[in-house]
């Protein structure tokens, strides 16, 4: 057996697209520098630190979903030796200045937002709720004196159905609320629904589930706090700064008084968007035991109280005239929001606010309540919100093309938005894109022709092969600031760099922003040598810091790159404006007559030139015009004027085993167009992980809970189907170029891209593999057992 | 004491990692007398009079081990927190089979969960890895 793995298409796309580079470096898949460090073992993770006297926590969490709670006896646990503290929710409020952050933008009209504590204390409302932490000088000793800590537990009835949690009158997720609504908004389309669907040839109607999934990041969540005059944090998290921000305020201190450091990560997914409650619960530990405290998660508490992914329920009713011509769609959303409101945010009505894809609709009409259950609260997880519109929109397209006896691709082209800017149901305007190039692209590159007549050709022998396609146009570069943050008591979603020449003419960059995986120490480096004409090798990326970092909200929505990577460029623009008034004095010319390119300042008159070096070394020294400091830095905070609006389509080619209800992904091609491309190795290293990401959803993920009573099921890798190098898909990765108009770089952002028409490329796929045995749509994920009653049930008995 | 606390937690070498509670993730994976084992499924003690080979014993001194050059070379890593695992077991996939299948090499690799890069570029770093081992092996030969 060879699989064919397919070779780069990336690098010919940019150079197809004949983008002229701003310097060598700008689209060239240069070789990660952060590499060197990772595969020799060197890699700092938040666990890899110590410092001398580091002490140990664990944390005691509640078993049940939810419960009183009559009692913590941590006197046996007290007693153990080594052990240097046991501290119950009680303990822990004493210590606190501020509850943990409900991020209000997009989540308008807000019901009821459960006031949050780091650690329960009469009520656990979710299975992994923190009850209480020990403190021991040794990772074991904390965890033998966790497990003789005796909680009295009293079982309280689990809100866990969301149909049934938005009933009047059913139980509640938290004893004292009336109900469990968090938000009940409406989105109202303009114009009559009702006569649009009266006048349709067509309508359909479908619930659509997405279920609850972990990110999994290989490294679990750690924590080291060292509380003394100042407070230090060593946080695996995406976003230090923020963190930061709401931990200062929680333990009341300054924010100035407390350094959040975020060294390697590995791996996030939106799972490490914060604060968490142990970002409080250590550092609160470490302030009571005077000693540094280190707590690191066991990947079981990572599935349990690491925040999930999805878990949104949609209920659509969709119309179309004869010709395929979309006329309107109405939407009802539940989400499942967990039992505290966590860092969610916009994403769960971003799903509907994209609910429309990458076509025209007349009319949309929405709803979203937001449901309150006793589960872990649900968060951000790559794509968040994207994935989710875009499995909607697409099931739909291929659930009216269905009725309309059309092929799904032609419904898809009749309808395509072809002008841009364009401004959608909601208001957003997406900046600019190709949808039909992207298509087509796909399309040849999967040979669509060619696999129906194959598709035919097998079906008449009992085999079952289906192809699903995937159109998407998604939200990223989160976000302008006018757009993002809910009112003035919040803050806007810009990004920050300082760019630091320093005389030697080498070059520190500092960003607020951090990588886990996406390679900035490279790419951040290459827009900055070539925006200054320098050396690759001499610009170095410092991430993560927040003692010298300048404010940042991090890494997550695809941002890095379109805002962070523009702060980047914006900082290096500063500096050359800088170098070049010392360059024209050095050069006795006027500002006006001194270009910049490559690194060389030249007199337009004379053609004399000075290097970025020399103009760096000379910003340093005496003898510099009047009105100009020394020194060569600069800082830039960008705010850009709109979201970027990267869009594709990828085609999944499938056989479903109608014996087994395996199904076998046979080819994949991802056509996605994320403007300019900074490094081509990068990018597709992002699609070829988003896609598999969204590919297990389809197929494998899910966290389970018993119907019966809320519990959760399973807990560890044992059961939790994260894919193996076995259910690898040997991604095609092709591109289209279109450069946004936001930003002076024309990049998107790529980071969740993958993800995000992946798991409807394969439902589709089977859908249309199925399609003869009458399967009309089918849940994720498509497990071989869901698929093999959906094959069986409806057949006769003699048939099986 | 199981293995890997020792190694991290005792002697301070912090290039293998763990991943899970389970023993899938493989990214606690060394080499105990050569072959690659999961440190988190064997005890400390279990190995005394045996020689344990990590990360970073992998490489000799600047140079690379084949297997680490051919990850940086195919972009097989992203966050590389898997990565040393995914090394070390690859590694010791080639002592064991020098001219590997992709079923073989999906066999062997079954043990180690990388959730970032897909295993696309992991499958083609480690075929790169076997080939460029290949090849030196039939210099050497040459040589004689």
């Amino acid at each position: 057996m060879t699989i064919r793995l397919a070779t780069s298409e990336t690098q010919e796309a940019v150079r197809e697209a004949g983008r002229a580079s701003q310097g060598p470096y700008s689209g060239q898949s240069v070789p990660r520098v952060e590499d060197s460090r990772l595969i020799r073992g060197q890699g700092q993770y938040v666990d890899d630190f110590t410092t001398s006297n580091v002490a140990y926590a664990e944390i005691v969490r509640s078993p049940l979903p939810h419960a009183r709670i009559r009692g913590v006896d941590t006197s046996a646990a007290a007693a153990l030796p080594g052990v240097l503290g046991v501290f119950t929710g009680h303990d822990i409020v004493i210590e606190l200045h501020a509850l943990l952050p409900v991020i209000a933008a997009g989540v308008p009209n807000r019901r009821q937002t459960p006031p949050q504590y780091p650690i329960a204390i009469d009520e656990a409302v979710y299975e992994g709720e923190p009850v209480a932490v020990v403190v021991a000088d040794t990772r074991y000793g904390a965890a033998d004196a966790a497990e003789l800590v005796a909680v009295d537990y009293e079982p309280l009835p689990a809100v866990h159905d969301l149909d049934a949690a938005i009933v009047e009158g059913s139980g509640v997720t938290h004893a004292d609320a009336a109900d469990n609504i968090g938000w009940d908004v409406a989105l109202p389309g303009e114009g009559d629904v009702d006569a649009a669907f009266a006048g349709a040839a067509v309508t359909v109607t479908q619930r659509i589930v997405q279920q609850r999934v972990c990110a999994a990041s290989i490294e679990c969540r750690s924590v080291l706090a060292d509380y003394r005059d100042r407070l230090t944090v060593w946080n695996s998290s995406q976003m230090p700064h923020f963190n930061r921000m709401y931990v200062a305020e929680g333990l009341g201190l300054p924010e100035s008084k407390v350094r959040f450091i975020s060294p390697d990560v590995g791996g996030a997914f939106g799972s490490k968007m914060g604060p968490y409650a142990e970002d409080y619960l250590i550092p609160i530990a470490s302030k009571l035991v005077g000693r540094p405290v280190k707590w690191t998660e066991t990947r079981s508490e990572n599935l349990s109280s690491t925040s999930h992914g999805r878990g949104q329920v949609f209920d659509i009713e969709a119309a179309a005239a004869a010709d395929g011509t979309l006329l309107a769609m109405k939407i009802k959303q539940l989400v499942d929001i967990g039992a505290y409101f966590g860092r969610t945010g916009a994403n769960p009505i971003v799903s509907v606010q994209l609910s429309g894809g990458c076509y025209r609709w007349p009319i949309i009409e929405a709803r979203s309540i937001g449901v309150l259950t006793n589960k872990m609260w649900t968060g951000p997880y790559r794509g968040a919100g994207r994935p989710e519109a875009t499995h909607l929109v697409e099931r739909v397209m291929d659930l009216l093309a269905h009725e309309l006896h059309m092929d799904p691709v032609e419904i898809r082209r009749r309808n395509f938005i072809t002008r841009f800017p364009h401004v959608n149901n909601f208001g957003f305007t997406y900046d600019s894109g190709g949808y039909h190039g992207a298509l087509d692209r796909a399309l040849d590159a999967i040979d669509y022709t060619g696999f129906r007549q194959r598709q035919a050709d097998l079906r008449a022998r009992g085999r079952f092969l289906g192809i699903g396609v995937g159109c998407y146009v998604e939200i990223s570069g989160f976000g302008p600031s006018w757009q993002t943050a809910a009112d003035d008591h919040e803050i806007g979603l810009t990004e920050s760099a300082v760019v630091r020449m320093h005389p030697s003419g080498a070059v520190s960059v500092f960003a607020g922003t951090h990588s886990h995986g996406q390679g900035h120490a490279t790419s951040f480096a290459q827009i900055a040598a070539d925006a200054l004409g320098v050396a690759l090798a001499d610009v170095d990326v410092v991430e993560g810091d927040t003692s010298n970092t300048p404010f940042g909200h991090g890494t997550y929505g695809s941002r890095s790159t379109p805002v962070g990577g523009m702060a980047v460029y914006t900082a290096c623009q500063r500096i050359i404006e800088k170098g070049t008034a010392i360059a024209a004095h050095l050069l006795h010319t006027s500002i006006d007559d001194v270009s910049f390119k490559g690194g060389i300042f030249t007199d337009a008159a004379t053609g004399e030139r000075r290097s970025i070096k020399d103009v760096t070394l000379a910003s340093y020294n005496r003898g510099l015009p009047d009105g100009i400091e020394q020194g060569m830095e600069a800082t830039a905070f960008f705010d850009p004027p709109n979201f970027t609006w990267p869009f594709g389509t990828h085609i999944c080619e499938v056989e479903v085993d109608t014996h087994t209800g395996v199904t076998k992904i046979l080819r994949y091609v991802a056509v996605d167009d994320c403007g300019n491309i900074i490094n081509p190795m990068l990018v597709e290293g992002q699609i070829h992980g988003g896609v598999l990401q969204g590919v297990a959803q389809a197929l494998l993920e899910e966290v389970q809970y018993s119907e019966e009573d809320g519990q959760r099921l399973g807990g560890t890798f044992l059961d939790y189907l994260v894919p193996t190098i076995n259910e690898m898909v040997p991604t095609e990765v092709y591109h289209t170029v279109t450069p946004t108009p936001t930003n002076s770089l024309g990049v998107k952002g790529v980071g969740e891209a993958g993800t995000i028409a992946s798991s409807v490329a394969v439902i589709n796929a089977i859908c249309d593999a199925l399609e003869p045995l009458g399967v009309r749509h089918v849940e994720m994920p498509a497990s071989p057992q869901r698929l093999w009653h959906l094959i069986h049930d409806g057949m006769p008995a003699a048939l099986r | 004491m199981l293995l890997v606390h020792f190694l991290r937690d005792q002697l301070g070498m912090t290039g293998t990692h763990i991943g899970c509670d389970t023993s899938q993730c493989g990214a606690c994976t060394v080499w105990l007398d050569g072959d690659a084992v999961k440190s988190c499924t064997i005890f400390a003690v279990q190995a005394d009079g045996h020689k344990v080979t990590t990360i970073e014993g992998l490489s000799t001194g600047q140079k690379l081990h084949p297997m680490q050059q051919a990850f940086h070379d195919e972009h097989a890593l992203q966050c590389g927190y898997c990565t040393p695992g995914f090394i070390m077991s690859a590694a010791s996939l080639l002592k064991r089979i020098p001219h590997p299948t992709d079923e073989d090499l999906l066999h062997g690799l079954e043990g180690n969960i990388c959730r970032c890069t897909g295993y696309v570029n992991i499958l083609k770093a480690v075929r790169r890895a076997a080939e460029i081992a290949s090849n030196e092996t039939r210099d050497d030969e040459a040589e004689k």
